[in-house]
């Protein structure tokens, strides 16, 4: 019996120093366990994978690099897919770089999470108070991070097409109201040209829903929380406004206006003339613009009886919390912030750009040009999604109920059955601490 | 425990304790790799999800979790969707369990014959179980679309009168299409289990059952089935685990809907701690999941036990 106890402490201890040895190693290689060895700075990003975006931020990176002796800055980039699940896997392990990126929605998640810091970038060439309001990231009134870019949704349609039905071209002044548009739809119908006359992009999943659909809802003057105190979503997200929005969003489907799930390639669907009338991202407009050059008609969204609406915010970029040289990190940020970068940026992605001053360099972005109208939308229609860290818990339960309610359910119930657990979780996880 | 091991070592008196010590550590460092493994990847992740079951854990959180107590349970079975995932469940593996087993039990028998061309059939009849799971799903995703292969199809057998549903788009369908296509990916794994089992069954028996005049179903009846004892236990056990854990084909098809239709215990329990970040809610759902899974099993064995 001794014979064995020994052997198994024998045994033990062999596992023992195996494991420490793999945690050793672990801890050991990385060397930045706190985003920066001394003044070199880690920047993590999701570009990989995205050539033209990820050439701008090493263009930054280096002439950053060029600009000063003190301070170096390596990249990493990620696959967009994987991103969002390393930074969180890295942060459980403390082991955030000090530079990343974040989607504009998710900011207040992680900064309520602990893993950004406040910034402070005053003193840079642009100022915050230039940007489009969506592009900057704050929580509990501190900046957490800011965008070059951001990206605007909106109506494409053939302007032929709608003279041909005799449907009026609306503008920013005046755009189309609810009965006007329910009018629209019903004579593309009627036409029997198109199968289904409106294309909203149904068969995609994830953010797009919230995304797409809830500024709908904000429209018809419900939302997805009372943004007062976000305490609650019970008479927001299932009040009598959001009721309408979720049958008139229903009866798109029922009166065959829209499909339930539309194709894999929603876009290609309009320009091949399957659809007539297209709700989409601005990433596609010079796209259509190519194709379709002046017959194409660029839309505001539709005023449902709150004034038009369109979601805000794009990819920003923030330091850590556990950042080791939050110097290093703040001048990187203040460096980046420089006209030409914002120019690069939107240039290279097809996006809005972040600031006026940019806008003016960009062929058909700067003022009277094709897109500009786009950047309007931006500027005049946006609504940043909830400022909450419950925010990507309610976009999941704003996906599902939107989902049953164009399989049928019944509207009352699907919103209220997602405001009841939204309500739950706001609750539950106690949003105000830390 | 260690007289039991003892009784199994086949130990000879005359040994030196001295060979006997060296084979023992042997044993322990062969065995450590896996043992390590084991430990770290299995016994440390199940007993953190029991553990985080009763807290308020997130996946994103400034707070450590705290003892909550049964609070995640008891919203679990307040909540409607959490039935509708137990009952899609218990529904996919009561249809899964008996079809997938039995078409396995009858391509093996079919190419279990001594003809030509018939590792070309059992080719073919495991081609769909070393394609990816994901894959496959998307690519009946398309053949499942309203304007799909399949509706196609129907159209063309019925001379244009039968418009095909959608058939992942329509609660009364999605669950049955989801599957038809499971078995098909499936069925030729279990097909190459039954067919090891087949060939274990020894040819005398078949040529003593010619010699008495049995019929084919007689021959199946009172030779094959009875040989096939330890095959049926495995195959039973190995189809109702992985029917169980059905996930991958929800998670690329249908995503739960649509109305909840096709949403399943994993498939809610991983919606609920990556999507939804709710880690400590999802570990309760797991637990469940264990619980159920571990009955189920524990039911299945006892009725397939050795009776002597």
């Amino acid at each position: 019996m001794v014979f064995r106890t020994r052997r198994l402490a024998g045994a033990s201890v062999a596992v023992a120093a195996a494991t420490a040895l793999v945690a050793g190693c672990a801890t050991g290689s990385g060397g930045s366990t706190s985003g920066a060895d001394g003044n070199t700075l880690t920047l993590w990003t999701h570009n990989a994978g995205n050539s033209a975006e990820l050439d701008v931020v090493k263009k930054i990176i280096k002439d950053f690099n060029g600009s000063q002796s003190k301070y170096k800055v390596k990249l990493q980039a990620f696959p967009q897919s994987d991103y969002n699940n390393s930074v969180v896997a890295a942060a459980s392990a403390r082991k955030l770089p000090c530079l990343l990126d974040v989607d504009g929605p998710n900011v207040p998640s992680w900064a309520w999470g602990g893993y950004l810091a406040p910034i402070d970038v005053s003193g840079s060439e642009v100022p915050l108070s230039d940007q489009l309001p969506s592009t900057v990231g704050r929580y509990k009134d501190k900046v957490y991070g800011f965008g070059f870019y951001d990206v605007s949704l909106a109506f494409f349609a053939r302007k032929s097409v709608l003279n041909e039905y005799d449907i009026r071209i609306p503008t920013m002044d005046k755009p189309w109201t609810r009965t006007e548009f329910d009018a629209a739809l019903a004579k593309l119908k009627k036409s029997g040209k198109f199968k289904y006359p409106l294309e909203m992009g149904t068969g995609g999943t994830g953010e797009w829903w919230s995304y797409a659909y809830s500024p709908q809802l904000q429209s018809f003057g419900g939302d997805l929380v009372n943004r007062d105190g976000y305490k609650t979503a019970s008479g927001t997200l299932d009040g009598k406004k959001a009721a309408e929005w979720a049958t008139w969003f229903r009866s798109l489907v029922a009166k065959g206006y829209m499909s339930k799930k539309s194709g894999a390639d929603p876009n290609k669907d309009f320009l091949a003339g399957k659809s007539a009338i297209q709700w989409d991202g601005s990433w596609n407009a010079t796209k259509n613009a190519d194709k379709l050059g002046d017959d194409l008609a660029i839309i505001p969204p539709v005023d449902f009886g709150n004034g038009p609406k369109i979601g805000g915010a794009s990819w920003q970029w923030a330091m850590s919390s556990t950042c080791s040289n939050k110097d290093g990190a703040q001048a990187w940020l203040k460096f980046s912030r420089q006209t030409k970068y914002f120019v690069d940026y939107a240039k290279a992605t097809g996006t809005l750009p972040g600031t006026e001053a940019a806008a003016k360099q960009i062929d058909g972005y700067q003022p009277g040009g094709k897109y500009n109208v786009l950047v309007q939308f931006a500027r005049k229609y946006a609504e940043v999604r909830p400022v909450t860290p419950a925010y990507p818990y309610i976009s999941t339960e704003f996906e599902k109920a939107a989902q049953d309610i164009l399989s049928g359910a019944d509207p009352k119930n699907a919103l209220g059955q997602a405001a009841k657990d939204i309500d739950n979780n706001l609750k539950t996880n106690n949003y105000n601490a830390g | 425990m260690i007289a039991a091991l003892e009784r199994l070592r086949p130990v000879r008196r005359t040994r030196t304790t001295n060979a006997r010590r060296r084979e023992s550590l042997t044993a322990v460092g062969m065995a450590t790799p896996a043992v390590v493994l084991l430990i770290v990847f299995l016994v440390v992740p199940v007993a953190l999800a029991f553990a985080l079951a009763f807290t308020d854990a997130r996946l994103i959180s400034p707070t450590p979790a705290r003892f909550v107590g049964l609070r995640n349970f008891t919203q679990l079975f307040e909540d409607p969707v959490f039935y509708k995932s137990l009952r899609n469940t218990a529904y996919f593996a009561a249809v899964v369990v008996p079809l997938q087993a039995g078409l396995a039990l009858v391509l093996a028998l079919l190419v279990n014959a001594r003809v030509r061309g018939v590792n070309f059939f059992r080719t073919v009849y495991f081609l769909p179980v070393v394609t990816s799971m994901v894959v496959v799903s998307l690519l009946w995703t398309f053949l499942y679309r309203q304007d799909g292969l399949v509706n196609h199809v129907i159209s063309a057998l019925t001379l244009g009168h039968v418009d095909g549903p959608d058939w992942l788009g329509n609660p009364d369908t999605a669950m049955p299409a989801i599957i038809l296509m499971s078995v098909w990916q499936g069925v030729g794994f279990h097909m190459i289990i039954w067919l090891a089992g087949l060939q274990t069954i020894p040819a005398e028996l078949y040529e003593a059952a010619d010699l008495d005049g049995a019929t084919r179903w007689h021959r199946f009846r009172h030779v094959t089935w009875p040989g096939l004892r330890a095959t049926r236990t495995f195959v039973l056990v190995t189809i109702t685990i992985a029917a169980f854990s059905l996930f991958t084909q929800i998670r690329v098809m249908t995503q739960g809907g649509p109305l909840d239709s096709t949403t399943t215990v994993v498939y809610q329990a991983v919606r609920t701690g990556y999507d939804q970040q709710q880690t400590a809610y999802a570990a309760a759902i797991s637990l469940i999941f264990f619980v159920l899974v571990l009955t189920v099993s524990l039911v299945q064995r006892f009725l397939t036990r050795e009776k002597d």
